[in-house]
Protein backbone atom coordinates (compact mmCIF):
# COMPACT_ATOMS: atom_id res chain seq x y z
CA UNK A 1 0.00 0.00 0.00
CA UNK A 2 2.38 2.38 0.83
CA UNK A 3 6.26 2.06 0.99
CA UNK A 4 6.35 2.40 4.91
CA UNK A 5 4.78 -0.32 5.95
CA UNK A 6 6.61 -3.30 7.23
CA UNK A 7 6.69 -6.18 5.15
CA UNK A 8 7.84 -8.61 7.32
CA UNK A 9 8.64 -7.93 10.70
CA UNK A 10 12.21 -7.23 11.39
CA UNK A 11 14.23 -9.29 13.84
CA UNK A 12 14.69 -7.31 17.03
CA UNK A 13 17.05 -8.14 19.29
CA UNK A 14 17.06 -7.42 23.21
CA UNK A 15 15.53 -4.85 25.41
CA UNK A 16 17.74 -1.59 25.14
CA UNK A 17 15.06 1.09 27.41
CA UNK A 18 13.55 -0.63 30.11
CA UNK A 19 11.38 2.30 31.80
CA UNK A 20 10.02 1.68 35.10
CA UNK A 21 7.28 4.05 36.89
CA UNK A 22 8.86 6.70 35.30
CA UNK A 23 7.12 9.84 37.07
CA UNK A 24 6.76 13.68 37.02
CA UNK A 25 5.42 16.32 39.08
CA UNK A 26 5.79 19.75 37.46
CA UNK A 27 4.47 21.07 41.02
CA UNK A 28 1.27 20.21 41.51
CA UNK A 29 0.69 19.18 37.70
CA UNK A 30 1.60 15.62 37.36
CA UNK A 31 2.72 15.61 33.98
CA UNK A 32 4.20 11.87 33.72
CA UNK A 33 2.21 8.92 35.63
CA UNK A 34 3.97 6.11 36.57
CA UNK A 35 4.85 5.16 32.87
CA UNK A 36 6.49 1.71 32.26
CA UNK A 37 7.53 -0.04 28.73
CA UNK A 38 10.02 -1.77 27.17
CA UNK A 39 11.75 -1.39 24.13
CA UNK A 40 13.50 -3.73 21.92
CA UNK A 41 16.72 -3.58 19.80
CA UNK A 42 15.94 -2.32 16.33
CA UNK A 43 12.79 -0.69 16.81
CA UNK A 44 10.73 2.30 16.22
CA UNK A 45 8.76 3.38 19.61
CA UNK A 46 6.02 5.63 18.85
CA UNK A 47 4.92 7.88 22.11
CA UNK A 48 1.58 8.87 20.14
CA UNK A 49 -0.35 11.67 21.87
CA UNK A 50 -2.07 15.06 21.81
CA UNK A 51 0.65 18.33 23.16
CA UNK A 52 1.02 18.32 27.40
CA UNK A 53 0.33 14.71 27.43
CA UNK A 54 3.47 13.82 28.26
CA UNK A 55 5.46 12.67 25.74
CA UNK A 56 8.29 15.16 25.36
CA UNK A 57 8.59 15.00 29.10
CA UNK A 58 9.16 11.28 29.01
CA UNK A 59 11.75 11.78 26.40
CA UNK A 60 13.60 14.23 28.24
CA UNK A 61 13.73 11.81 31.21
CA UNK A 62 15.52 9.43 29.13
CA UNK A 63 17.82 11.47 27.77
CA UNK A 64 18.74 12.95 31.33
CA UNK A 65 18.23 16.14 30.95
CA UNK A 66 14.94 16.08 33.34
CA UNK A 67 15.39 14.21 37.03
CA UNK A 68 12.33 12.08 37.33
CA UNK A 69 10.20 12.61 40.26
CA UNK A 70 10.16 8.93 40.72
CA UNK A 71 11.02 5.69 38.80
CA UNK A 72 13.56 4.80 36.92
CA UNK A 73 14.87 3.54 33.53
CA UNK A 74 17.39 1.84 32.29
CA UNK A 75 19.04 2.93 28.83
CA UNK A 76 21.59 0.91 26.98
CA UNK A 77 21.62 -0.98 30.18
CA UNK A 78 22.48 1.86 32.39
CA UNK A 79 20.07 3.70 35.24
CA UNK A 80 19.60 7.14 33.77
CA UNK A 81 19.61 8.18 37.63
CA UNK A 82 22.94 6.37 38.49
CA UNK A 83 24.93 6.36 35.16
CA UNK A 84 23.48 9.86 33.57
CA UNK A 85 27.27 9.92 31.47
CA UNK A 86 26.78 6.25 30.45
CA UNK A 87 23.34 6.79 28.81
CA UNK A 88 24.55 10.07 26.80
CA UNK A 89 27.42 8.44 25.38
CA UNK A 90 25.03 5.50 23.77
CA UNK A 91 22.48 7.89 22.92
CA UNK A 92 21.77 10.87 20.06
CA UNK A 93 18.74 13.34 20.55
CA UNK A 94 16.75 15.14 17.57
CA UNK A 95 15.13 17.60 19.45
CA UNK A 96 11.48 19.35 18.49
CA UNK A 97 12.99 22.70 18.08
CA UNK A 98 15.82 23.34 15.48
CA UNK A 99 19.15 23.15 17.34
CA UNK A 100 21.61 23.65 14.96
CA UNK A 101 23.90 26.99 14.30
CA UNK A 102 22.31 28.66 11.70
CA UNK A 103 25.54 31.19 11.40
CA UNK A 104 27.42 27.86 10.97
CA UNK A 105 27.46 25.72 7.68
CA UNK A 106 25.95 22.02 8.16
CA UNK A 107 29.47 20.34 7.74
CA UNK A 108 30.62 22.70 10.61
CA UNK A 109 27.35 22.29 12.85
CA UNK A 110 28.65 18.16 12.31
CA UNK A 111 32.23 18.68 13.21
CA UNK A 112 31.72 20.48 16.20
CA UNK A 113 29.02 17.92 16.84
CA UNK A 114 31.51 14.82 16.33
CA UNK A 115 34.05 17.32 18.55
CA UNK A 116 31.50 17.08 21.45
CA UNK A 117 30.64 13.31 21.24
CA UNK A 118 33.89 12.34 21.22
CA UNK A 119 34.10 11.10 17.92
CA UNK A 120 37.68 9.97 17.40
CA UNK A 121 39.81 12.04 14.92
CA UNK A 122 40.74 9.42 12.32
CA UNK A 123 36.99 8.63 11.35
CA UNK A 124 35.59 11.80 11.81
CA UNK A 125 36.04 13.14 8.23
CA UNK A 126 34.28 10.08 7.19
CA UNK A 127 31.76 9.56 9.50
CA UNK A 128 30.29 13.16 8.58
CA UNK A 129 30.71 12.21 5.02
CA UNK A 130 28.68 9.49 5.50
CA UNK A 131 25.69 10.99 7.50
CA UNK A 132 25.67 14.20 5.17
CA UNK A 133 25.20 11.16 2.45
CA UNK A 134 22.39 9.33 4.19
CA UNK A 135 20.34 12.76 4.60
CA UNK A 136 20.97 13.68 1.02
CA UNK A 137 22.80 16.71 2.13
CA UNK A 138 26.49 16.43 0.51
CA UNK A 139 25.86 19.03 -2.00
CA UNK A 140 24.52 21.70 0.01
CA UNK A 141 26.65 20.98 3.40
CA UNK A 142 28.76 24.03 3.05
CA UNK A 143 25.65 26.33 2.70
CA UNK A 144 25.28 28.27 6.18
CA UNK A 145 22.34 26.26 7.88
CA UNK A 146 20.80 29.91 7.49
CA UNK A 147 20.02 29.17 4.18
CA UNK A 148 18.04 25.51 4.34
CA UNK A 149 14.69 24.62 4.55
CA UNK A 150 12.99 23.28 7.50
CA UNK A 151 13.09 20.25 6.02
CA UNK A 152 16.82 20.17 5.47
CA UNK A 153 17.32 21.57 8.76
CA UNK A 154 15.30 18.74 10.27
CA UNK A 155 17.68 16.31 8.00
CA UNK A 156 20.65 17.81 8.92
CA UNK A 157 19.78 16.82 13.14
CA UNK A 158 18.91 13.38 11.77
CA UNK A 159 22.34 12.82 10.75
CA UNK A 160 23.73 14.81 13.72
CA UNK A 161 21.96 12.75 15.44
CA UNK A 162 23.94 9.84 13.98
CA UNK A 163 27.42 10.74 13.84
CA UNK A 164 28.52 9.29 17.27
CA UNK A 165 26.64 6.03 16.46
CA UNK A 166 24.68 6.02 19.05
CA UNK A 167 22.67 2.56 19.82
CA UNK A 168 19.54 4.90 20.63
CA UNK A 169 17.75 8.04 18.52
CA UNK A 170 15.09 10.33 20.44
CA UNK A 171 13.32 11.95 18.06
CA UNK A 172 11.31 14.69 19.17
CA UNK A 173 8.42 15.20 17.41
CA UNK A 174 10.20 14.62 14.07
CA UNK A 175 8.33 16.18 10.96
CA UNK A 176 6.43 19.17 13.45
CA UNK A 177 5.53 21.57 10.61
CA UNK A 178 6.67 19.91 7.89
CA UNK A 179 4.59 19.92 4.31
CA UNK A 180 3.25 16.52 3.63
CA UNK A 181 6.10 15.61 1.20
CA UNK A 182 8.85 16.57 3.29
CA UNK A 183 7.17 14.52 5.59
CA UNK A 184 7.29 11.71 3.63
CA UNK A 185 10.95 12.39 2.81
CA UNK A 186 11.88 12.26 6.47
CA UNK A 187 10.02 8.79 7.55
CA UNK A 188 11.77 7.42 4.24
CA UNK A 189 15.33 8.74 6.18
CA UNK A 190 14.67 7.52 9.29
CA UNK A 191 13.64 3.89 7.62
CA UNK A 192 16.86 4.08 6.18
CA UNK A 193 18.55 4.80 9.77
CA UNK A 194 16.99 1.71 11.34
CA UNK A 195 18.16 -0.78 8.00
CA UNK A 196 21.58 0.97 7.58
CA UNK A 197 22.55 1.59 10.93
CA UNK A 198 20.66 -0.77 13.18
CA UNK A 199 19.85 1.93 15.77
CA UNK A 200 16.63 1.86 18.39
CA UNK A 201 14.57 4.98 17.74
CA UNK A 202 12.13 6.49 19.89
CA UNK A 203 10.37 9.09 18.42
CA UNK A 204 7.14 11.15 20.04
CA UNK A 205 4.09 12.51 17.55
CA UNK A 206 0.58 13.93 17.89
CA UNK A 207 0.46 12.68 13.97
CA UNK A 208 -1.61 9.45 13.85
CA UNK A 209 -0.42 8.30 10.43
CA UNK A 210 3.17 8.89 11.47
CA UNK A 211 2.65 6.11 14.22
CA UNK A 212 0.82 4.43 11.58
CA UNK A 213 3.63 4.38 8.96
CA UNK A 214 6.79 4.25 10.90
CA UNK A 215 6.39 2.59 13.85
CA UNK A 216 6.67 -0.70 15.16
CA UNK A 217 5.17 -0.50 18.62
CA UNK A 218 2.89 2.34 19.81
CA UNK A 219 2.19 3.62 23.18
CA UNK A 220 -0.91 6.35 23.30
CA UNK A 221 -0.07 8.37 25.83
CA UNK A 222 -2.89 10.81 27.01
CA UNK A 223 -2.62 12.85 30.54
CA UNK A 224 0.73 11.49 31.22
CA UNK A 225 -0.25 7.45 31.30
CA UNK A 226 -0.17 5.17 28.92
CA UNK A 227 -3.50 4.18 27.78
CA UNK A 228 -2.83 1.58 25.09
CA UNK A 229 1.02 -0.33 24.03
CA UNK A 230 1.01 -2.46 20.68
CA UNK A 231 1.41 -2.88 16.99
CA UNK A 232 -0.44 -0.37 15.15
CA UNK A 233 -2.25 -3.11 13.35
CA UNK A 234 -3.09 -5.06 16.82
CA UNK A 235 -4.45 -1.70 18.17
CA UNK A 236 -6.20 -0.93 15.48
CA UNK A 237 -8.32 -4.14 15.40
CA UNK A 238 -9.48 -3.39 19.33
CA UNK A 239 -11.82 -1.45 17.21
CA UNK A 240 -13.61 -4.41 15.94
CA UNK A 241 -14.74 -3.44 12.50
CA UNK A 242 -15.05 -0.47 10.09
CA UNK A 243 -15.86 2.86 10.78
CA UNK A 244 -19.11 3.95 8.86
CA UNK A 245 -19.71 7.62 9.14
CA UNK A 246 -23.34 9.54 8.37
CA UNK A 247 -24.28 12.74 7.37
CA UNK A 248 -27.37 12.62 8.49
CA UNK A 249 -30.07 14.94 10.19
CA UNK A 250 -32.59 13.13 12.60
CA UNK A 251 -31.21 9.52 12.21
CA UNK A 252 -33.69 6.57 13.25
CA UNK A 253 -30.82 5.08 16.31
CA UNK A 254 -32.66 2.69 17.59
CA UNK A 255 -33.37 0.24 14.79
CA UNK A 256 -29.64 0.70 14.15
CA UNK A 257 -28.66 0.02 17.61
CA UNK A 258 -30.51 -3.21 17.68
CA UNK A 259 -28.34 -4.88 14.54
CA UNK A 260 -25.98 -7.51 16.09
CA UNK A 261 -23.03 -6.25 13.95
CA UNK A 262 -23.29 -2.59 14.66
CA UNK A 263 -20.88 -2.33 17.78
CA UNK A 264 -20.62 1.28 18.54
CA UNK A 265 -23.15 4.24 17.84
CA UNK A 266 -21.79 7.96 18.17
CA UNK A 267 -23.91 10.64 17.51
CA UNK A 268 -21.85 14.01 16.54
CA UNK A 269 -23.85 17.39 15.29
CA UNK A 270 -24.92 16.44 11.43
CA UNK A 271 -22.94 13.14 11.77
CA UNK A 272 -23.57 9.55 12.49
CA UNK A 273 -20.43 7.27 13.52
CA UNK A 274 -20.82 3.72 13.43
CA UNK A 275 -18.40 0.87 14.18
CA UNK A 276 -19.24 -2.32 12.02
CA UNK A 277 -18.36 -6.08 11.78
CA UNK A 278 -18.00 -6.67 7.69
CA UNK A 279 -19.25 -3.62 6.56
CA UNK A 280 -19.62 -4.38 3.17
CA UNK A 281 -22.42 -6.78 3.90
CA UNK A 282 -24.19 -4.77 5.96
CA UNK A 283 -24.11 -1.61 4.98
CA UNK A 284 -27.50 -1.67 2.49
CA UNK A 285 -29.15 -2.36 5.57
CA UNK A 286 -28.14 0.06 7.58
CA UNK A 287 -28.88 2.99 5.05
CA UNK A 288 -32.08 1.52 4.75
CA UNK A 289 -32.87 2.08 8.34
CA UNK A 290 -31.77 4.89 9.39
CA UNK A 291 -33.34 7.35 7.53
CA UNK A 292 -32.38 10.17 4.80
CA UNK A 293 -28.78 9.54 4.17
CA UNK A 294 -27.14 12.91 2.62
CA UNK A 295 -23.42 11.31 2.27
CA UNK A 296 -21.26 8.03 3.31
CA UNK A 297 -18.24 7.51 3.99
CA UNK A 298 -16.81 3.82 4.95
CA UNK A 299 -13.38 3.12 6.04
CA UNK A 300 -10.81 0.94 8.08
CA UNK A 301 -10.25 2.05 11.51
CA UNK A 302 -6.91 4.72 12.19
CA UNK A 303 -5.19 5.18 15.10
CA UNK A 304 -7.29 8.50 15.90
CA UNK A 305 -10.26 5.59 16.15
CA UNK A 306 -7.89 3.78 18.39
CA UNK A 307 -6.96 6.84 20.13
CA UNK A 308 -10.88 8.20 20.18
CA UNK A 309 -11.85 4.33 21.75
CA UNK A 310 -9.28 4.81 24.72
CA UNK A 311 -9.33 8.56 26.02
CA UNK A 312 -13.15 9.48 24.55
CA UNK A 313 -11.69 12.54 22.69
CA UNK A 314 -9.97 13.11 19.17
CA UNK A 315 -6.26 14.15 19.27
CA UNK A 316 -6.64 17.81 16.90
CA UNK A 317 -3.56 18.35 15.28
CA UNK A 318 -4.29 21.84 14.92
CA UNK A 319 -3.20 22.37 18.14
CA UNK A 320 0.43 22.28 17.73
CA UNK A 321 2.76 24.50 19.40
CA UNK A 322 3.45 26.63 16.30
CA UNK A 323 5.13 25.35 12.97
CA UNK A 324 8.51 24.32 12.55
CA UNK A 325 9.25 27.61 10.62
CA UNK A 326 7.48 29.69 12.66
CA UNK A 327 9.95 28.50 15.68
CA UNK A 328 12.90 29.00 13.16
CA UNK A 329 12.30 32.34 12.63
CA UNK A 330 12.33 33.04 16.06
CA UNK A 331 15.00 31.01 17.07
CA UNK A 332 16.88 33.17 14.41
CA UNK A 333 15.80 36.51 15.44
CA UNK A 334 16.66 35.97 19.12
CA UNK A 335 20.26 35.16 17.94
CA UNK B 1 40.13 13.38 29.17
CA UNK B 2 40.74 13.89 25.49
CA UNK B 3 37.32 13.62 25.13
CA UNK B 4 36.60 16.29 27.24
CA UNK B 5 39.90 18.63 25.66
CA UNK B 6 38.07 18.37 22.26
CA UNK B 7 34.49 19.63 23.69
CA UNK B 8 36.58 22.56 24.86
CA UNK B 9 37.71 22.96 21.58
CA UNK B 10 34.87 22.87 20.32
CA UNK B 11 32.61 24.97 22.48
CA UNK B 12 35.59 27.35 22.29
CA UNK B 13 35.52 27.02 18.23
CA UNK B 14 31.94 27.96 17.90
CA UNK B 15 32.24 31.15 19.72
CA UNK B 16 34.75 32.13 17.58
CA UNK B 17 33.27 31.53 14.24
CA UNK B 18 29.60 32.67 15.13
CA UNK B 19 31.94 36.30 16.34
CA UNK B 20 33.79 36.54 13.65
CA UNK B 21 30.62 35.70 11.27
CA UNK B 22 28.33 38.37 12.91
CA UNK B 23 30.69 41.17 11.90
CA UNK B 24 27.82 43.87 12.91
CA UNK B 25 28.61 42.55 16.61
CA UNK B 26 32.09 43.60 16.22
CA UNK B 27 31.21 47.10 14.88
CA UNK B 28 28.16 47.90 17.39
CA UNK B 29 30.52 46.63 20.45
CA UNK B 30 33.25 49.08 19.78
CA UNK B 31 30.82 52.29 18.66
CA UNK B 32 29.99 53.56 22.09
CA UNK B 33 33.65 53.36 24.16
CA UNK B 34 34.74 55.23 20.49
CA UNK B 35 31.83 57.48 21.22
CA UNK B 36 33.68 57.95 24.84
CA UNK B 37 37.04 58.44 23.56
CA UNK B 38 35.58 61.10 20.66
CA UNK B 39 32.85 62.87 22.12
CA UNK B 40 33.24 62.54 25.84
CA UNK B 41 37.58 63.14 25.53
CA UNK B 42 37.08 65.94 22.96
CA UNK B 43 34.90 67.84 24.76
CA UNK B 44 36.22 67.40 28.10
CA UNK B 45 39.84 67.23 27.22
CA UNK B 46 39.57 70.76 25.73
CA UNK B 47 39.32 72.45 28.87
CA UNK B 48 40.63 69.54 31.31
CA UNK B 49 43.98 68.19 31.79
CA UNK B 50 45.04 65.58 34.69
CA UNK B 51 48.68 66.21 36.10
CA UNK B 52 49.59 67.18 32.44
CA UNK B 53 47.82 64.16 30.66
CA UNK B 54 45.66 64.94 27.99
CA UNK B 55 42.09 63.85 29.09
CA UNK B 56 41.26 61.76 26.10
CA UNK B 57 44.28 59.64 26.70
CA UNK B 58 43.08 59.80 30.69
CA UNK B 59 40.58 57.76 29.84
CA UNK B 60 41.48 55.16 27.29
CA UNK B 61 42.48 53.14 29.86
CA UNK B 62 39.09 53.27 31.04
CA UNK B 63 37.66 52.86 28.09
CA UNK B 64 39.40 50.02 26.97
CA UNK B 65 38.23 48.51 30.04
CA UNK B 66 34.86 49.06 29.37
CA UNK B 67 35.11 47.42 26.04
CA UNK B 68 35.89 44.23 27.69
CA UNK B 69 33.41 44.69 30.23
CA UNK B 70 30.33 45.50 28.25
CA UNK B 71 31.46 42.69 25.69
CA UNK B 72 32.17 40.16 28.43
CA UNK B 73 28.79 40.25 30.37
CA UNK B 74 26.48 40.72 27.47
CA UNK B 75 28.07 38.27 26.67
CA UNK B 76 26.00 35.87 29.29
CA UNK B 77 22.81 36.95 27.14
CA UNK B 78 23.66 34.21 24.49
CA UNK B 79 23.20 31.38 27.12
CA UNK B 80 19.63 33.35 27.74
CA UNK B 81 19.08 32.86 23.96
CA UNK B 82 20.88 29.35 23.42
CA UNK B 83 18.37 28.22 26.46
CA UNK B 84 15.10 29.48 24.60
CA UNK B 85 15.77 27.35 21.36
CA UNK B 86 16.85 24.34 21.85
CA UNK B 87 21.01 24.25 21.30
CA UNK B 88 21.97 24.53 24.07
CA UNK B 89 19.75 21.61 24.83
CA UNK B 90 22.05 19.72 22.36
CA UNK B 91 25.46 20.66 24.32
CA UNK B 92 24.10 19.79 27.81
CA UNK B 93 23.28 16.10 26.51
CA UNK B 94 26.80 15.62 25.22
CA UNK B 95 28.31 13.32 27.40
CA UNK B 96 30.87 16.73 28.73
CA UNK B 97 31.47 17.57 32.27
CA UNK B 98 29.48 20.99 32.94
CA UNK B 99 32.85 22.11 33.75
CA UNK B 100 34.31 21.69 30.27
CA UNK B 101 30.70 23.29 29.19
CA UNK B 102 31.47 26.14 31.54
CA UNK B 103 35.02 26.75 30.52
CA UNK B 104 34.43 26.77 26.51
CA UNK B 105 32.02 29.21 26.95
CA UNK B 106 33.96 31.22 29.22
CA UNK B 107 37.20 30.90 26.69
CA UNK B 108 34.74 32.06 24.30
CA UNK B 109 33.52 34.77 25.66
CA UNK B 110 36.94 35.81 26.75
CA UNK B 111 38.31 35.69 22.88
CA UNK B 112 35.02 37.71 21.82
CA UNK B 113 35.88 40.48 24.86
CA UNK B 114 39.76 40.10 23.49
CA UNK B 115 39.73 40.62 20.00
CA UNK B 116 36.99 44.19 20.69
CA UNK B 117 39.53 45.46 23.09
CA UNK B 118 42.52 44.99 21.18
CA UNK B 119 40.90 46.66 18.10
CA UNK B 120 40.14 49.43 20.77
CA UNK B 121 43.74 49.50 22.11
CA UNK B 122 45.26 49.89 18.29
CA UNK B 123 42.94 52.87 17.94
CA UNK B 124 45.33 54.46 20.78
CA UNK B 125 47.92 54.80 18.26
CA UNK B 126 45.98 57.98 16.77
CA UNK B 127 45.61 59.32 20.40
CA UNK B 128 49.29 59.52 20.85
CA UNK B 129 49.56 57.12 23.47
CA UNK B 130 52.92 55.38 22.89
CA UNK B 131 53.59 51.95 22.48
CA UNK B 132 56.27 49.32 23.15
CA UNK B 133 55.16 45.16 23.03
CA UNK B 134 56.10 45.17 26.34
CA UNK B 135 52.98 47.61 27.07
CA UNK B 136 50.67 45.75 24.66
CA UNK B 137 51.29 42.17 26.10
CA UNK B 138 50.58 43.64 29.70
CA UNK B 139 47.50 45.34 28.82
CA UNK B 140 46.44 42.35 26.98
CA UNK B 141 46.75 40.33 30.11
CA UNK B 142 44.96 42.61 32.20
CA UNK B 143 42.20 42.67 29.80
CA UNK B 144 42.38 38.73 29.51
CA UNK B 145 42.21 38.25 33.30
CA UNK B 146 39.21 41.20 33.36
CA UNK B 147 37.26 39.24 30.28
CA UNK B 148 37.92 35.84 32.53
CA UNK B 149 36.24 37.43 35.62
CA UNK B 150 33.09 39.61 33.98
CA UNK B 151 32.55 36.45 30.97
CA UNK B 152 31.84 34.14 34.03
CA UNK B 153 29.52 37.06 36.01
CA UNK B 154 27.87 37.06 32.53
CA UNK B 155 27.25 33.32 32.44
CA UNK B 156 26.37 33.12 35.89
CA UNK B 157 23.50 35.71 35.32
CA UNK B 158 22.68 34.08 31.91
CA UNK B 159 22.64 30.66 33.45
CA UNK B 160 19.97 31.88 35.59
CA UNK B 161 17.73 34.27 33.88
CA UNK B 162 15.23 32.52 31.44
CA UNK B 163 14.21 35.48 29.62
CA UNK B 164 16.13 38.45 27.21
CA UNK B 165 14.44 40.69 29.31
CA UNK B 166 15.29 39.61 32.71
CA UNK B 167 18.87 39.57 31.91
CA UNK B 168 19.48 43.00 30.40
CA UNK B 169 17.64 44.71 33.57
CA UNK B 170 19.85 42.85 35.83
CA UNK B 171 23.08 44.06 33.42
CA UNK B 172 21.75 47.64 33.58
CA UNK B 173 21.75 47.47 37.14
CA UNK B 174 24.90 45.97 37.10
CA UNK B 175 27.37 47.44 34.09
CA UNK B 176 27.17 51.03 34.70
CA UNK B 177 27.93 51.29 38.03
CA UNK B 178 30.34 49.03 37.76
CA UNK B 179 32.22 51.36 34.71
CA UNK B 180 31.35 54.62 36.54
CA UNK B 181 32.79 53.80 39.50
CA UNK B 182 35.93 52.14 38.49
CA UNK B 183 37.69 55.35 37.84
CA UNK B 184 37.82 54.96 34.47
CA UNK B 185 36.60 58.55 33.55
CA UNK B 186 38.72 60.59 36.93
CA UNK B 187 41.59 59.67 38.86
CA UNK B 188 40.31 58.08 42.36
CA UNK B 189 42.61 60.02 44.95
CA UNK B 190 40.83 62.64 45.97
CA UNK B 191 37.47 61.27 46.08
CA UNK B 192 35.07 62.19 48.91
CA UNK B 193 34.69 59.18 51.41
CA UNK B 194 31.33 57.86 50.01
CA UNK B 195 32.35 57.45 46.45
CA UNK B 196 35.85 56.08 47.24
CA UNK B 197 34.54 53.26 49.50
CA UNK B 198 32.48 52.26 46.36
CA UNK B 199 35.41 52.65 44.03
CA UNK B 200 37.82 50.66 46.42
CA UNK B 201 35.35 47.95 45.94
CA UNK B 202 34.93 48.04 42.83
CA UNK B 203 37.14 45.06 41.17
CA UNK B 204 37.49 47.05 37.73
CA UNK B 205 38.99 49.76 39.77
CA UNK B 206 42.04 47.44 39.80
CA UNK B 207 41.72 46.61 36.17
CA UNK B 208 41.29 50.51 34.69
CA UNK B 209 44.19 51.34 37.48
CA UNK B 210 46.43 48.36 36.10
CA UNK B 211 46.26 49.17 32.56
CA UNK B 212 46.53 53.29 32.89
CA UNK B 213 49.72 52.07 35.26
CA UNK B 214 51.26 49.77 32.26
CA UNK B 215 50.29 52.47 29.23
CA UNK B 216 50.42 55.66 31.09
CA UNK B 217 52.48 55.53 34.11
CA UNK B 218 50.52 56.44 36.59
CA UNK B 219 48.09 54.91 39.11
CA UNK B 220 46.69 54.94 42.62
CA UNK B 221 47.26 51.69 43.61
CA UNK B 222 51.06 49.25 42.75
CA UNK B 223 50.46 47.52 39.45
CA UNK B 224 51.05 44.03 41.10
CA UNK B 225 48.13 44.90 43.88
CA UNK B 226 46.03 45.78 41.00
CA UNK B 227 46.92 42.67 38.88
CA UNK B 228 46.79 40.51 42.16
CA UNK B 229 43.30 42.02 42.97
CA UNK B 230 42.00 41.31 39.47
CA UNK B 231 43.67 38.10 39.34
CA UNK B 232 41.49 36.92 42.54
CA UNK B 233 38.45 38.31 41.33
CA UNK B 234 38.43 36.25 38.48
CA UNK B 235 38.90 32.61 40.68
CA UNK B 236 36.40 33.35 42.80
CA UNK B 237 33.77 34.35 39.73
CA UNK B 238 35.84 31.35 37.57
CA UNK B 239 34.65 28.87 40.46
CA UNK B 240 31.28 30.03 40.91
CA UNK B 241 30.60 29.96 37.05
CA UNK B 242 30.78 26.53 37.46
CA UNK B 243 29.34 25.68 40.16
CA UNK B 244 26.45 27.57 37.77
CA UNK B 245 26.65 25.47 35.05
CA UNK B 246 26.92 21.92 37.36
CA UNK B 247 23.67 23.38 38.75
CA UNK B 248 22.00 23.67 35.52
CA UNK B 249 19.30 21.16 34.06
Amino acid sequence: MNEFEIGTPRVLGDTVIEVLGLTKNFGPILAVDHVSLSIREGEVFGLLGPNGAGKTTTLSMLATLLKPTEGTAHVDGHDILKEPDAVRRSIGIVFQDPSSDDILTGRENLYLHALMYGVEANVREQRIREALQLVDLEDRADSLVKTYSGGMRRRLELARGLLHRPKILFLDEPTLGLDPQTREHIWRYIRRLVEQERVTIILTTHYMDEAEHLCDQVAIIDDGRIVALDRPERLKQIIGGDIVRLRIKNPRLSPVKELAYVLKVEQAGDYLLLTVKNSSLHLQEILRLVGNVESVELRTPTLNDVFLHYTGHEIREAEAEGGFFERAARARANR
Amino acid sequence: MMTELEGLYALWYRELKVFLREKSRIVSSLFTPLLWIVVLGTGLGSSVSLNGTNYQVFIFPGVLAMTVLFSSIFFGLYIVWDKRIDFFKEVLVAPLSRLTIFAGKMLGGCTDALIQGALMLAFGVFLGVSFTAEKVAMTMIFMLTLASATVSVGLVIGSRMESPEGFNLIISFLVFPLFFLSGALFPINNLPAWLGTFTVLNPITYAVDGMRAVMLGTSAFPVIMDFGVLLGFSIVMIVIGSIAFSRMS
